[in-house]
């Protein structure tokens, strides 16, 4: 579905742990959302000299209805545009540009599936989890963060999974440790064919490496910082190998966020490698002017 | 009750004539793209009609697929954003097998980007767009600061982009028009731009990106993997305006085609009175990716709002001559209206507002009639 740019209406702002939920009257984002998708924001209000939108992936939409359609973001506050976002009041007035990026791929039949969300990466795993469930997959979830006011939506997913574990670094909260210690009992107990994962690269890259050594497909959302969110900017590239083997810089918010684990060089992330398309022939010496 | 304005204060639909020409090339409105911020229009297409532009000026192209560099490749910073994408591209192969059809068939007028590392490179992709369908315009990148001489050998030297210029004005012949590209990151943009027109350029697109950079304060190390990348948006507005007047005072009858930091119609109209026979808006598309067709609407409001009925009258307005000394305007008293008692002082003032707000409107349609004479534009 083609995104559209609303002028959306903010229904609630609330903190949630150490985030912020917001919730924005968006039209025409939440029909079409699927599961992995994202929103971009513009961020300062009118007369701003924050330029650049923030990707924030959907956590819940609703279509149109009592509300008018709604799309709920988790927002972790890091700079001024995250910062504005978090004094965002009801009422007040948002720009936003949705449904964009590519969803989760969805087994075609019930398979049991296990979803790994770091931090507010858990976000996108709700609706997904949801979607799995109304085709009959078992789904387990592993929710892992630094500490216990990190861990995102746990409540909601727990209705939504058949089981759900938490851990986080400090103990605060859960299994004392990594949230993908728990990836290979997980596997094993469920007798997964697929992991989900959303949260940071080392995390997914983790989860695409244990997927790996089962045999079983792993989907990731990848976290690229973005300029534009609709394609253009050419920003948020990482290198993905394509069907035909070769190997391209691929802008994570069209062909991705959500991208199967095998077709990402995880160690190459943040490079151009030697061997992608058009590569090589440039900039050995970068920055050397 | 009370004293209406009768109307006048509606904002009417006036019609403004907004063709422009940039060189043979006779665009339907002033509003473009700018190359690097709207890819090849399908992206931007999604939220309004490429084809209601003036035209789509595409990310440069170059002979061959590009892969650019690694990331990070963008930081914000104040009013504006570095990026340093290297040229990503597919190359002229692709580009011409799908992304120039799709403009073309959209009904979407192109003008087409090139850049490249050798004199070479610029000849051979201006032959092949020389009998490609569709190629309203050529613009030659000779400027963009991520590539290995970071814009230094071409935009900066007379001699090298001259040459640039002569060798792909030798391909195309006179077949569409020419425009390059300059960087304002050098120190006598009027030099530049001249040699280029002698070279055989059309026109002028002003300004590129300026070199800039970032430190992570975090990291302690540079924000882009590049290390320097280009500045754009409104922070590089006023020195992109200088470039456009500086260039329009020197060589008034070359076609602008102005950019840098355009974000409403006012913007746009700043770079037009500067000189700018078009413009393009980019980074704006990044905040907003209806921008350009908005910008549209409101360069033409601002342009009726002054008493323009064509854009063309507007193209370096802010160079005429100073105004004489106003003729006061013979004051219009106002009929008092029948009105009660304790309204008539507020209905007084409101008809003054009025009759001077009139006034004011004659005087400057008064002055824009004087100077479209005077320029001799047609």
């Amino acid at each position: 579905m083609r995104p559209v740019q609303v002028r959306a209406e903010v229904l609630s702002r609330k903190r949630l742990g150490a985030y912020h939920l917001v919730t924005l009257v968006a039209p025409g984002i939440g029909d079409t959302a699927r599961p992995g998708q994202f929103v971009a924001v513009a961020v300062g209000g009118a007369r701003t000299g924050l330029l650049l939108r923030r990707a924030f992936a959907i956590h819940t939409a609703t279509p149109a209805g009592m509300y008018g359609g709604t799309v709920q973001f988790a927002v972790d506050v890091h700079g001024a545009g995250t910062a504005w976002i978090a004094e965002l009041r009801q009422g007040d007035a948002v720009d936003v540009v949705g449904p964009l990026g590519t969803p989760f791929r969805l087994p075609a039949r019930p398979v049991a599936a296990v979803l790994v969300g770091g931090g507010y990466g858990s976000a996108p795993l709700f609706p997904l989890a949801e979607a799995l469930r109304a085709r009959d997959c078992r789904v387990d979830v592993l929710l892992g963060a630094a500490t216990a006011e990190r861990i995102f939506a746990e409540m909601e997913l727990k209705r939504a999974s058949t089981s759900l574990r938490v851990t986080t670094d400090d103990g605060s909260a859960g299994h004392t440790g990594r949230v993908t210690d728990l990836l290979p009992a997980a596997i094993e107990k469920a007798k997964a064919g697929v992991v989900y994962a959303c949260g940071p690269m080392a995390m997914l890259r983790a989860c695409a490496e244990i997927a790996d050594s089962y045999g079983i497909v792993c989907q990731v959302a990848v976290e690229e910082s973005m300029a534009c969110g609709i394609g253009v900017c050419m920003t948020c590239v990482l290198p993905i190998i394509g069907d035909d083997q070769v190997t391209r810089m691929a802008r994570s918010c069209v062909e991705g966020p959500v991208f199967a684990a095998d077709r990402v060089r995880w160690a190459d992330l943040g490079t151009v490698p030697v061997d992608a398309l058009g590569a090589g022939s440039i900039e050995l010496t970068a920055g050397a002017t | 009750m009370a004293a209406e304005p009768s109307g006048t204060a509606e904002p009417a639909q006036v019609s403004v004539d907004m063709t422009t020409d940039l060189g043979s090339f006779r665009a339907a409105n002033p509003i473009f793209t700018a190359s690097g911020t709207a890819a090849s229009g399908r992206e931007l297409n999604q939220f309004f009609d490429v084809a209601a532009l003036g035209g789509v000026v595409t990310k440069s192209v170059m002979m061959r697929p590009r892969a650019g560099r690694p990331t990070p490749r963008m930081a914000e910073t104040p009013a504006g954003m570095l990026n340093s994408i290297g040229l990503q591209g597919p190359g002229i192969d692709a580009f011409c097998d799908h992304d120039l059809p799709w403009l073309v068939e959209r009904g979407a007028k192109a003008v087409v980007s090139i850049a490249g590392g050798h004199v070479e490179d610029y000849r051979m992709l201006a032959h092949r767009l020389r009998d490609a369908p569709g190629v309203a315009m050529v613009e030659v990148n000779i400027s963009c600061p991520n590539v290995e001489d970071r814009g230094q050998v071409f935009a900066c030297d007379p001699w090298e982009a001259s040459r640039v210029i002569r060798a792909v004005r030798g391909e195309l012949a006179g077949k569409m028009p020419l425009f390059a590209k300059l960087s304002p990151d050098v120190t006598d943009i009027v030099e530049i731009a001249k040699a280029c027109v002698d070279a055989g350029a059309d026109g002028l697109s002003m300004i590129n990106t300026l070199l800039g950079m970032s430190i992570d304060t975090t990291a302690m190390r540079p924000a882009l993997a590049g290390i320097t990348g280009g500045l754009s948006g409104p922070a590089i507005r006023p020195v992109a305006v200088r470039c456009v007047w500086q260039v329009h005072r020197a060589m008034p009858y070359i076609p602008i085609l102005g950019m840098g930091g355009i974000m409403t119609g006012l913007d746009a109209l700043e770079f037009i009175l500067a000189g700018a026979s078009a413009v393009s808006v980019g980074t704006a598309v990044f905040h907003d990716p209806s921008a350009p067709i908005r910008v549209l609407g409101e360069l033409r409001e601002a342009l009726a709002e002054r008493g323009f009925s064509r854009v063309s009258d507007a193209v370096g307005h802010a160079h005429r001559p100073p105004d004489p000394a106003p003729v006061p305007a013979p004051a219009v008293v106002a009929e008092p209206a029948v009105v009660e008692e304790a309204d008539a002082e507020a209905a007084g003032e409101l008809a003054a507002d009025i009759a001077d707000g009139d006034a004011l409107a004659d005087a400057e349609l008064t002055d824009s009639d004087d100077a479209a004479r005077s320029g001799g534009r047609t």
